[in-house]
């Protein structure tokens, strides 16, 4: 059950909007935000608040790949592996991260700390290679910037 | 030196907030919006020659004036901030630093087409840009620059965020709505168009955040001003995003029609020691390559179809000699491919066919014939998909295969790449 706050929270939504289905996106979000990702009971949960069938929202969670469909660890990194990253060395960053992490690419740590991802363009692109943790962009990296981040994460 | 106008502002301490805004003489195009009649701020719009600045370079003062009188229907205007084309990072600069410059932009094209509520439709990876615009928008409402009757005028306007998932496909403004109504973004058909059936079914401009970011400079300075910069068929400055192999990597605005040389040479830094220039995508992904011999473009609308590349979004991405062709291909097809949203065939199927032939020739096991089955896939997925995204993929694709079709066919025959010997 989604905590009462969240449930205001995603009541509170549907004021932006001339239907109620609209607030199904920024509604996943508050899901996402409790649970760490989008889970079964927290879908039905926002179907019942919003007062759309469920398979209104199963449709839009499993469309956008920022809606993590099961648990992530407690950072997420997102390394850009798209032309203008790749270009300056994304790869190399990618299996920099991989051998450091002991993880490979969609995988996540056994202390379920880290989660590692490739993905597509981050509107970042002139201070490439670069990657997202959590909410966080981080640019123009290199090996040792990179060290320095993950130490500064443990 | 051209001086900047839309990022003049973003190296300024605490550039986003309201006051910084306002002592920069924020907010006065607003003002000064608000005793015209709506008309006449499309006309000095139209006048002014503003084109759209997210790729299809549409006339913006002609988009609006799609959007009908009549009082009694609600209306909508979506900024389109999903800033998702691959090498594209310019949007996201105003939305971080200048948020005010995009919120005074909206707030003249609302009142000048009668919309009554609008969305900033941003991408979701952009979580600061979000916040900044959050707390700008409570600004702009507290000060009365938002909100009811604002600024003692008889018009209201409500400005709210919706924040985007991951879907590169939302740029495309149909998907976009659909986006904002709670659904899969999958593009619709157009004709209806949106200003006739959009947002909620109503009448809706969408707009691109360097368009919008223009208008209160046309405002303020005037419609011949804006016009006699660059060429005159797409005025106006132009922020151009340049990246991959240059020195100076960022953000230059220019007067649109720089020349590309000028970019790379004079502003970006030019190429690393060493290293010599192979090839420039000059507008996104999307955007065909072009070649060092093509470098004296004027980096406009006009002159880039013309050379059968594009202007897109000003997005350059330079590759030089260290860098695989085939590669940069299979990359971006690689994005396309990811990002379809699946909605038509030639897209969905076609694009992965591509994605799966590309891999085996990058990877050395292509075999012949592969660079022609290549094309003649290309030939059935142009022009027969559902929006412009398969288009665009296959656009890009023939282009690199136009240019470099000796480093594609190498791959085929020598099981490994031409460049740094793999
Ligand atoms: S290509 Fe990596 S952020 Fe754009």
């Amino acid at each position: 059950m989604l905590s009462e706050n969240s449930v205001k929270e995603i009541s509170e939504l549907t004021s932006k909007y001339a239907t109620k289905r609209s607030a199904i996106m920024p509604a996943l979000s508050v899901v996402q935000r409790e649970h760490g990702y989008v889970t079964e009971e927290g879908m039905r949960d926002v179907a019942r608040i919003l007062g759309v069938r469920p398979v209104l929202v199963f449709e839009v969670a499993t469309f956008y790949t920022m809606y993590n469909k099961k648990p992530v660890g407690k950072y997420h990194i997102q390394v850009c592996t798209n032309i203008a990253c790749s270009l300056l060395g994304a790869e190399h960053l990618m299996d920099f991260l991989s051998r450091r992490l002991g993880i490979k690419t969609k995988e996540t740590t056994s202390d379920k700390k880290f989660t590692l991802s490739a993905v597509e363009c981050l509107g970042s692109c002139g201070t490439a290679p670069m990657m997202q943790i959590n909410d966080n962009y981080y640019e123009n990296l290199t090996e040792s910037k990179v060290e320095e981040i993950l130490n500064g994460l443990r | 030196m051209f001086e900047p106008v839309l990022l003049k502002n973003i190296n300024t301490p605490e550039s986003y907030k309201i006051d910084t805004y306002i002592k920069n003489g924020g907010y006065e195009a607003l003002k000064k919006a608000l005793e015209m009649n709506p008309d006449s701020i499309i006309q000095t719009v139209k006048d002014s020659g503003l084109r759209g600045r997210g790729g299809a370079g549409f006339p913006t003062g002609l988009k609006w004036s799609f959007i009908t009188k009549d009082p009694t229907i609600a209306k909508y205007l979506c900024c389109n901030a999903d800033e998702g084309e691959p090498g594209t990072f310019k949007d996201r600069a105003i939305i971080e630093y200048d948020p005010h410059e995009l919120i005074e932009g909206m707030a003249i094209a609302c009142y000048a087409i009668g919309a009554a509520n609008s969305y900033i439709y941003i991408r979701g990876e952009f979580a600061l840009g979000a916040q900044r615009l959050e707390d700008a928008i409570s600004e702009a409402n507290a000060k009365g620059y938002l909100g009811k009757n604002i600024l003692g005028s008889k018009f209201s306007l409500n400005m709210y965020v919706h924040r985007g998932a991951g879907a590169y496909i939302c740029g495309e403004e149909t998907a976009l709505l659909e986006s904002i109504e709670g659904r899969r973004a999958l593009p619709r058909i157009k004709p209806p168009f949106p200003a006739q059936v959009g947002l909620f079914g109503k009448p809706t401009v969408i707009n691109n955040v360097e368009t919008l970011a223009c208008v209160p400079h046309i405002i303020n300075n005037g419609a011949a001003w804006f016009a006699a910069i660059g060429p005159a068929k797409s005025p106006g400055p132009k922020i151009y995003g340049i990246s991959g192999n240059v020195n100076k990597p960022g953000l230059y605005e220019l007067p649109m029609g720089t020349p590309l040389r000028e970019i790379i040479y004079d502003h970006a830094g030019g190429m690393r020691a060493g290293k010599t220039l192979k090839a420039v995508i000059p507008g996104g992904v999307s955007a065909p390559m072009l070649i060092e011999p093509d470098l004296d473009i004027p980096m406009d609308f006009e002159s880039l179809a013309a050379k059968g590349s594009m202007l897109g979004s000003g997005a350059i991405v330079v590759i030089d000699d260290s860098y695989c062709i085939v590669k940069a291909a299979l990359r971006t097809h690689e994005f396309f491919h990811h990002e379809s949203c699946g909605k038509c065939t030639p897209c969905r199927e076609g694009l992965d066919w591509l994605v799966k032939v590309l891999r085996r020739v990058e990877g050395g096991e292509g075999e012949q014939g592969d660079i022609d089955l290549i094309l003649k896939l290309c030939v059935d997925i142009f022009g027969r998909t559902f929006c412009p995204l398969g288009d665009g993929a296959v656009m890009a694709l023939r282009g690199a295969i136009n240019h470099f079709r000796n480093e594609f066919e190498y791959h085929v025959t020598h099981k490994r790449c031409m460049v740094g010997g793999r």
